[in-house]
Parts: C-alpha cells; sequence; structure tokens
C-alpha cells in the first residue's frame, strides 16, 4: 500500500529525488527529519524491526515497566504523514547497486537515487556450545526484548555473560522482575576496559549491593539444555555450573552487514566509509552502528556504536544529501550510562590506565555514597582532557567548551561549580574535590 | 515475604477506612477512641506498607513494574478506587446528608464522628468540609511520607514535600480552624492564607467580601494579605522561580496531586491534540473566572456604596484600562517570538474586555450580556469549583492522571503559567547533546509535557502549564535535565542540533 504511494508519486512528481534509508534507529531517522527540512526530496524508511521509530536505548524500561513500548516512540504515529516521510516494514535481502535498487523478502523492489544504510549491529556470538538452545538470546532489537517477555515467568534464575553496557541494563532488567541474577564478566572488574579502576570497583561493590552474584574473571564455558531444547545451566572455564533458565550473551556487538556482502561494497568489519560517510560505491551512504571510518578520526575508534555519534552522523550526512557536502566532524567525545542506581558521564579523554607522561588524573571519591570525579590533563601542557563522573551531573555544554578550548586543569578546577548539573538543593562536592586538587598538586608539579 | 508484608499492610489501612465508613451504619458511643482508632490503622498500614516496598532498597528511581499495576494503570482495583472517589466527592459536594451531615440540626454518621476533633480545634460541631478537611490534610501527610521516602536522597523532592505538607497542615487547616475558634462571632470566611484567588473564585464574592469587611481586624488583614499576594507576592515570585513556588510548594490541590497522586502520574496524556485541548480549555477556565469575578464585584459595588470606596464605573474603568495596558504590552512583547502564546493571552484578554465594556453598554444592574451576574458565580461554583476541581480533578485521578484539574482546569494555574511563559527566570535547562530520547521525562510528567521533545533537540522548556515539580530531572536516567532560575535572554532557544556535532550548520 505504502509502496504504492510512492511509485504513483514518483510518476507525478518525477523529477523529485528518491532518499531511501535503511535502517529506522537514530542515524537512520535523524536523517530523515534534517533533510525533510531541508529539502522536498521523496523520503523513505525501511525497517524489518518495528513500525515507528523508537529509542533502542530505552527497551530495558519496558521489561522494568516503566513505560509502555509505545513510550519509546519519541514521535506520534501521524507525524510521519504529515512530514510526508513515508515508511516500509520489510526485510531487505539484497542490494543490487548496479541498478539502483534494493530487494526485499517479498520479491518486490525498491529503486532510489541515493541509499542510505544505517542497518545498526548485531549482538556477537563466539560459537559457544549451546548458544542456539531456546532463552539463550542478546538484548538489542525489539524482537529480544518480545522473547526475553515470553520467557520472563519461567525464569527464577538467569546468567548475564558480558560485562558491557548492555550486559549490566539485562542484569537490572531480571533483577527488577525478581529474578536471582549470576553476572559473569572475563575481566577482573566491571567495563574495565573503558572505567578506571576506582570506578570500576565503585560499580561492583553496587551491583552486588543489588544482591547481584557477580562473578569476575569468569569465562563461560558452554551452555546446557534441558530435553525441550530450553537452557537449564551455564558452565563456566573454572568449573562453576550456574542454574539458569535463561542466558543473557551481552558481549558486544557487531556491524548489522552480513545481507551486504555480495552488494560490492567495501566491507571491514563494518561498511568501510571516508570523512564524508560515503561507501565506495557511488551514491551510498553508510552511517551509525553500521559504519566503520577507514581512517578514524584522531582518538576515535572506527565503528562507534553510540546513540549520539548514530544521531551526529545523521545530522552530517542531511547536510551533504541536501547539497552541501559535509565532513563527519565530532566535537569532543562524551557519552553516558545508569549501572542500576549509579549514573555515569564522561566527556573527552578518560583513560583506564594511563601513560603518565602524556595523560595525568586527579579523582576524589565519597568516603561512603556512590559518587566521584575524575579530571584528567595533560601533565606537560596542564590543559584538561577529559571528564568522569559517578553519581554526580555534569552540564555538558561547560566541557565541551573547557575541552575545545583547551582550559588550564586549575582554571577548570577552580570553576568546577559552572559544570555541576544536579538538581537543585543537591550536595554539592565542589570543595572536597578542590581540596583533594590541593594535596595532590604538588605531586603532579613534582612529576613535571 | 515481601507479599506478606504487603498484603498485610494493605489489609490493616483497609481496616481502617472500613471502620471509618462504619460509622455511616452504626452509631458510634465513644467517637474520640473509634476515630483515633481508625486513623491509627490507616496510618500504621500506610507506614508497614510504605516499609515494605521501599524500606530494604537503594537510593534510586522506584518505578520498578508501574505499568504492571492495576492500581496505577486503570486496571480493575484502578477503576474501583477511581468510583469510591468519584462518588465521596458526589457526596461531599451534593448530598452531604448521606455522609450524615444536617444543615438544620445534629449530625451523625461519618460527619459526627468528626465532632471530637472538630471542637477541639475549632469550638464547632463537625460539618462535611471539616471531615473532608481532615482526610485531606491526613492523605497529604501520610502519602507525603510514602513520596519522601520512595525518593530518598533526592533533595529537591525532600523539600518540595515537607514544603507541601507545611503549607496544607498549617495554612489550610491547622491555623483556619483555631482562628474560627478565636473568633466565635466573626461571619464565615476562607482563612486559608495561601489559597489565593481566583483558585479560591469566591474571594471577591458579594457575600464573601462583606464578611471579611464585617469580620474585623481578622477579615481586614485577610482581605488585605489576599490581595498583596494576587498584585505583589505572586508576581514577584512567579517572576523569580516560575510558578513552581505555588503550584508544586505551596497549593493544596497540588499538594495532593504530589503525595497521594504521585501513583497516577503517568496516566496524563502527552498527545498533541490534547495539548491543544488544554491550551483552549485553559484560558476559557481564566476568561470564566474574571468575567465572574468582575461581575461580583459589579454587583457588590451596587448593593454596598457604603462599604467600597469607588463606585462601579470608576472599578470598570480601571479594570478596562489595566486590560488595555497588559494587551498593549504583550502586543509590543510579541516581537520576542513568543507569537502562538502571546496570540492566546491576546484573545483571552480581548474577550474578557469585550464581555466587561458589555456590562456598560448593555446591561442593567446586575446582568452581563443579560445574563444575570449571580448566574455566572453560581455556575462557575457548581462547574469549575465543584464538578472540575472535586469530582474531575480527584475523583478522576486513577482514571486521567493526578493533575487534570491544574492542567484544564485551575485559573490560577493559567494566570501563573501566562507569567511564567512570557516573564519568569525559570525554565528546564537540557545537558547538550546527552538526551536518549528514552521517554522516562515524558512517560512521568504530570501535566502532559512531551519533555522528551524538547531534551532530545537540546531544547530548554519553557512550558507555560509545567508546574516544576523537578519529576522528569529525577526520573532521566542520563542525567539531561535540571530546572533552573536564570537571565530572561535566551532561556527560550531553539537549536538546530544538539551539543556535540562540530560541522557548520546552515544559517
Amino acid at each position: 500500500m505504502k509502496q504504492k504511494l510512492y511509485i504513483s508519486g514518483m510518476i507525478l512528481g518525477a523529477t523529485k529525488k528518491s532518499i531511501v534509508i535503511l535502517g529506522n534507529g537514530i542515524s537512520g531517522i535523524t536523517t530523515a527529519r534534517h533533510l525533510r527540512k531541508k529539502t522536498d526530496y521523496s523520503i523513505t524508511v525501511i525497517s524489518e524491526e518495528a513500525p515507528f521509530f523508537f529509542s533502542r536505548t530505552a527497551l530495558m524500561y519496558v521489561y522494568m515497566g516503566h513505560m509502555q513500548f509505545e513510550h519509546t516512540q519519541p514521535y506520534e504515529a501521524d507525524f510521519w504523514e504529515k512530514n510526508k516521510i513515508q515508511l516500509i516494514q520489510k526485510r531487505v535481502i539484497q542490494l543490487d547497486s548496479e541498478n539502483q535498487q534494493l530487494l526485499f523478502d517479498d520479491k518486490s523492489s525498491l529503486s532510489y537515487d541515493n541509499l542510505v544504510l544505517a542497518c545498526g549491529s548485531i549482538p556477537n556470538r563466539f560459537g559457544w556450545p549451546g548458544q542456539d538452545l531456546k532463552a539463550v538470546q542478546g538484548l538489542y532489537h525489539k524482537q529480544d526484548l518480545d522473547n526475553l517477555e515470553k520467557w520472563s515467568d519461567s525464569i527464577h534464575e538467569a546468567t548475564v555473560i558480558g560485562g558491557g553496557l548492555i550486559g549490566i541494563e539485562l542484569v537490572e532488567m531480571l533483577h527488577s522482575r525478581g529474578k536471582k541474577v549470576h553476572f559473569l564478566i572475563r575481566e577482573s572488574s566491571f567495563w574495565n576496559t573503558v572505567l578506571p579502576p576506582e570506578e570500576s570497583e565503585l560499580v561492583n561493590q553496587h551491583i552486588r549491593a543489588h544482591g547481584i552474584d557477580l562473578l569476575l574473571l569468569s569465562e563461560l564455558k558452554s551452555i546446557k539444555g534441558d530435553t525441550d531444547g530450553r537452557v537449564c545451566a551455564v558452565k563456566t572455564k573454572d568449573g562453576k555450573e550456574l542454574p539458569s533458565e535463561f542466558v543473557g550473551l551481552t558481549v558486544g556487538v557487531s556491524p548489522n552487514v552480513a545481507f551486504l556482502k555480495e552488494s560490492g561494497l567495501a566491507i571491514g568489519k563494518g561498511i568501510l566509509v571516508n570523512r564524508f560517510l560515503e561507501t565506495n560505491l557511488p551514491n551510498i551512504y553508510a552511517i551509525g552502528d553500521c559504519a566503520e571510518q577507514q581512517e578514524p578520526l584522531p582518538g576515535r575508534s572506527a565503528i562507534e556504536s553510540v546513540w549520539y555519534t548514530g544521531r551526529m552522523m545523521g545530522e552530517t550526512l542531511a547536510q551533504t544529501l541536501a547539497g552541501k557536502k559535509t565532513a563527519y566532524q565530532p566535537g569532543p567525545w562524551f557519552n553516558s550510562a545508569k549501572f542500576f542506581d549509579i549514573e555515569y558521564q564522561t566527556y573527552g579523554q578518560i583513560s583506564p590506565s594511563p601513560d603518565k607522561k602524556k595523560e595525568n588524573q586527579i579523582y576524589w571519591q565519597h568516603p561512603n555514597k556512590n559518587c566521584a570525579i575524575r579530571l584528567s590533563f595533560d601533565p606537560n601542557s596542564m590543559k584538561i582532557l577529559g571528564g568522569l563522573s559517578l553519581g554526580i551531573r555534569m552540564r555538558h555544554a561547560t566541557f565541551d567548551q573547557w575541552l575545545t578550548q583547551n582550559y588550564q586543569i586549575e582554571e577548570v578546577i577552580k570553576n568546577l561549580d559552572a559544570a555541576f548539573f544536579d538538581q537543585e538543593f543537591s550536595l554539592n562536592y565542589l570543595k572536597e574535590f578542590q581540596n583533594e586538587w590541593e594535596l595532590k598538586k604538588s605531586e603532579f608539579a613534582f612529576r613535571l | 515475604m515481601f507479599s506478606i508484608k504487603r498484603q498485610g499492610s494493605i489489609g490493616l489501612g483497609l481496616l481502617g477506612l472500613t471502620l471509618l465508613f462504619f460509622a455511616l451504619i452504626i452509631p458510634i458511643e465513644n467517637k474520640t477512641a473509634y476515630l483515633g482508632i481508625s486513623f491509627l490503622l490507616l496510618t500504621l498500614g500506610g507506614l508497614f506498607y510504605f516499609n515494605a516496598i521501599y524500606g530494604n532498597t537503594l537510593a534510586g528511581i522506584k518505578n520498578d513494574g508501574v505499568w504492571f499495576n492495576a492500581l496505577s494503570t486503570r486496571g480493575i482495583s484502578g477503576w474501583i478506587l477511581g468510583m469510591f472517589l468519584t462518588a465521596f466527592y458526589i457526596a461531599i459536594y451534593w448530598f452531604p446528608e448521606v455522609l450524615g451531615y444536617n444543615e438544620q440540626g445534629v449530625s451523625t454518621g461519618l460527619v459526627a464522628l468528626f465532632d471530637p476533633l472538630s471542637y477541639l480545634l475549632n469550638g464547632n460541631a463537625a460539618t462535611q468540609w471539616f471531615l473532608y478537611g481532615t482526610l485531606y490534610t491526613f492523605a497529604i501527610i501520610l502519602f507525603g511520607i510514602k513520596f519522601i521516602w520512595k525518593y530518598w536522597g533526592n533533595r529537591y523532592q525532600l523539600f518540595r514535600t515537607l514544603s507541601v505538607i507545611f503549607f496544607q497542615f498549617c495554612f489550610a487547616f491547622f491555623i483556619p480552624e483555631i482562628l474560627s475558634k478565636l473568633n466565635p462571632d466573626t461571619p464565615y470566611f476562607a482563612k486559608d492564607l495561601k489559597n489565593m484567588w481566583p483558585l479560591n473564585y469566591y474571594f471577591l464574592d458579594q457575600w464573601h467580601l462583606k464578611n471579611m469587611l464585617n469580620g474585623g481586624n481578622l477579615g481586614l488583614f485577610f482581605l488585605v494579605f489576599g490581595l498583596v499576594m494576587i498584585f505583589i507576592i505572586s508576581p514577584i515570585l512567579t517572576y523569580r522561580y516560575g510558578k513552581r513556588w505555588y503550584c508544586s510548594w505551596v497549593c493544596g490541590c497540588g499538594a495532593l496531586a504530589e503525595t497521594a497522586g504521585d501513583p497516577f502520574r503517568q496516566l496524563s496524556s502527552k498527545k498533541l491534540s490534547v495539548w491543544k485541548f488544554e491550551r483552549w480549555m485553559i484560558h476559557a477556565v481564566l476568561v470564566f473566572v474574571v468575567v465572574t469575578t468582575i461581575a461580583a464585584m459589579w454587583s457588590f459595588l451596587t448593593d454596598n456604596p457604603e462599604l467600597s470606596f469607588m463606585t462601579r464605573g470608576q472599578f470598570i474603568s480601571g479594570v478596562v484600562i489595566v486590560l488595555i495596558i497588559l494587551m498593549l504590552t504583550l502586543f509590543f512583547w510579541n516581537k520576542n517570538g513568543l507569537e502562538k502564546d502571546a496570540k492566546y493571552t491576546l484573545i483571552s484578554l480581548g474577550t474578557i474586555l469585550t464581555l466587561i465594556l458589555s456590562i456598560q453598554s448593555f446591561s442593567g444592574q446586575y446582568t452581563i450580556l443579560f445574563i444575570d451576574a449571580y448566574s455566572f458565580q453560581k455556575w462557575y461554583g457548581f462547574g469549575i469549583g465543584a464538578a472540575f476541581s472535586g469530582v474531575l480533578g480527584v475523583g478522576f485521578y486513577p482514571f486521567l492522571g493526578s493533575r487534570v484539574w491544574c492542567r484544564f482546569g485551575c485559573p490560577m494555574a493559567a494566570i501563573l503559567g501566562l507569567q511564567q511563559r512570557l516573564f519568569s527566570r525559570f525554565r528546564i535547562t537540557t545537558n547538550g547533546g546527552q538526551c536518549i530520547s528514552c521517554g522516562n521525562c515524558s512517560t512521568y510528567c504530570e501535566m502532559g509535557i512531551d519533555v522528551r521533545a524538547y531534551a532530545q533537540r537540546g531544547e530548554n522548556i519553557v512550558r507555560s502549564s509545567c508546574v516544576g515539580c523537578g519529576i522528569c530531572a529525577s526520573v532521566c536516567p542520563r542525567g539531561v535535565l535540571k530546572l533552573e532560575n536564570g537571565e530572561l535572554e535566551g532561556r527560550i532557544n531553539t537549536t538546530a542540533y544538539p551539543l556535540g556535532n562540530n560541522m557548520e550548520v546552515n544559517p
């Protein structure tokens, strides 16, 4: 039906350029919205997963009962029609770049003038024995949420494997519904590839305070099934057997590119793109989780699978498609998360184990509350490099300014008050942090 | 274990409630003891329950399972509660005799059960309004404790809740009752200092004005204080802090919504169409209350020239001049990019002006547009004062959310809201590019504001309806929202992109 409309639109306004966006996540939808503001092109968004854009990061709150699925959709259903953004819910099986068209699993096709690939990621699986048993899954798609809900009532005990952001979310979700949860982490401490040791330890303790069975330095050996083919236990490499009616595999995600292998697109781990988000094929672009920068930006990963970068790539590409060729140029890195009750924000560069010649850090932690602040700086120029906070909200705009304008660390600490973003009447730990700096300052100077 | 504690405490509370309503059927001998035991059971049931659900938890957001709970999502228990509340309100307003109230003689039943407390506080037998006020205040204190427990560790929510409890208990309940006891011979007038016009719509009605003027020093004090509140204190506080200083820190309706109504806040509709309806509705009520009040003043000045210091002609001219000044100010301010909101306000003011001028040109002594001035008051009292604020406002908590009255019907909220949008330092700041569009803020906004729509664009939220409860900021998982007071300049910002992208943007 929708496709018919689209085709008749093509006939009536034959000159209108048609932009087809594959994927209705934050990257694809941002492109569509900004492009609509700037042009009258025909815009079509394809998704197999869901009819309307929803916030992927909010799926956890649906399972926890904070919201209904509808609440995760930032726009009302008639928004798309009003803005003449056509939505197609179908599965694309092939890209025919020669004829500039996409083929669907129902044998129909759709041609494009410009194609935007924003097809996201898929959860990783590393070939563990038993990984295909029933009630073994990742948490990424809407369908994963539906499946989890389907199993939910029959879960008493569950194991989540992989200590990253999705892992801890899944642990919190299961815990909120009264399940006993084992949290299996390969590393010696939670997310310590990103978090410095003190913060990581603080989160470890918080996870345990919630009654989670946190197993550090533990690796999955195999997953055991029952006679119905459903998981019943998890075996670890150190010989433990954890009874589990559900297993969450949250060991990272990879670009969702399998269906593009034969398309002629240059693919590494993801779809290779240049700074302008162009692929090797004409009129085809890739953004978001599925894109891999041929030359990563200084200090950044080639694949950045976070919400914010997806959005920024979408904003950038809309400019290019609207006729103003624009390079992907994100400002200083920032990210955020929440570990159970502890909010986490980070700005710029905070290395988990910094090379002290290039990056020095000052850290303060509340003696008994889940609050901590860390700032990093260049020990030679004394310029600020980054900031990280747990349990304390920081003002993005202030940090952005400090980082882009290369503020001195002294100056930053003196004015740290300007960065606090907690609700009014919240306790403010400015003095404590400044005292910590005064104590440690001589030590840093000595290193100089 | 947990569920035994929960069910046991709910049972205890329900027993208390049942005992109370048993007084409708069975004559009570020892009222003091009976009332005391009922309230004790209610209190203990409540406290045990709050302890069961929050007692062993870490500080954090406690919204787990909100959408699985029938009570808070229009399930069967929600419907039962809603119908019970609605029935109670209908009885209070229109059939108090059902509760045992006897206007001519000695009350019986539930109303009479409250006699001991009423004699103690104000020296008279209980009325249905005393019964209502007591239960209302009790609910705010009890569920206020729950709210504080729920948001333990959040000092904004703590102070705000202590504030509404304080103002309800002292200003709306305790002080007015004591003042009545100390001044038994003065005619009745409202003694709740914080209940200002136009929320207290009869403040300037003929009978109320007369009673205040005949109420000695106390009456005069309340009259002067009421006027000072309307014209001086409120505009200053709203300029400095937004309408939250009243709506979610002081107001009694707000107090009930924020405490007992908290489990229902997520039921408010966030649809664009409802927002449009809200804007028309709230302005219509505003026009209605202003015209009603002016009509009341008109008839007061007509009937009591000896009590007044101006003639009705002077009064009407004064009002017309004030309205014209307001309209002109708005008209010239229009250039600041407030077209839509200013338009609504202009239309409202224009309507009021037209209606008032019609007093002069068309009407006899008591009529506006051929309608009896008194019937304006009567219909306002019935439609807005009772049906809307009471029955719909509270009775429908479990159906439409906790702030239906505040959002669609409260003329006070309308006036404060106009000022908040046009002339106030208050705004909700969004934190650069940190929003992940999850929707918790919008879901838990009791006023039905789609907070996320602003946050995900990196835009400040400056909405006339925002009561500043701060829950959006509390439930945000990424630290994106902060209620702030700041400079007027630049508080309404419509940025092209949220912070984070360094690309050059087309102007």
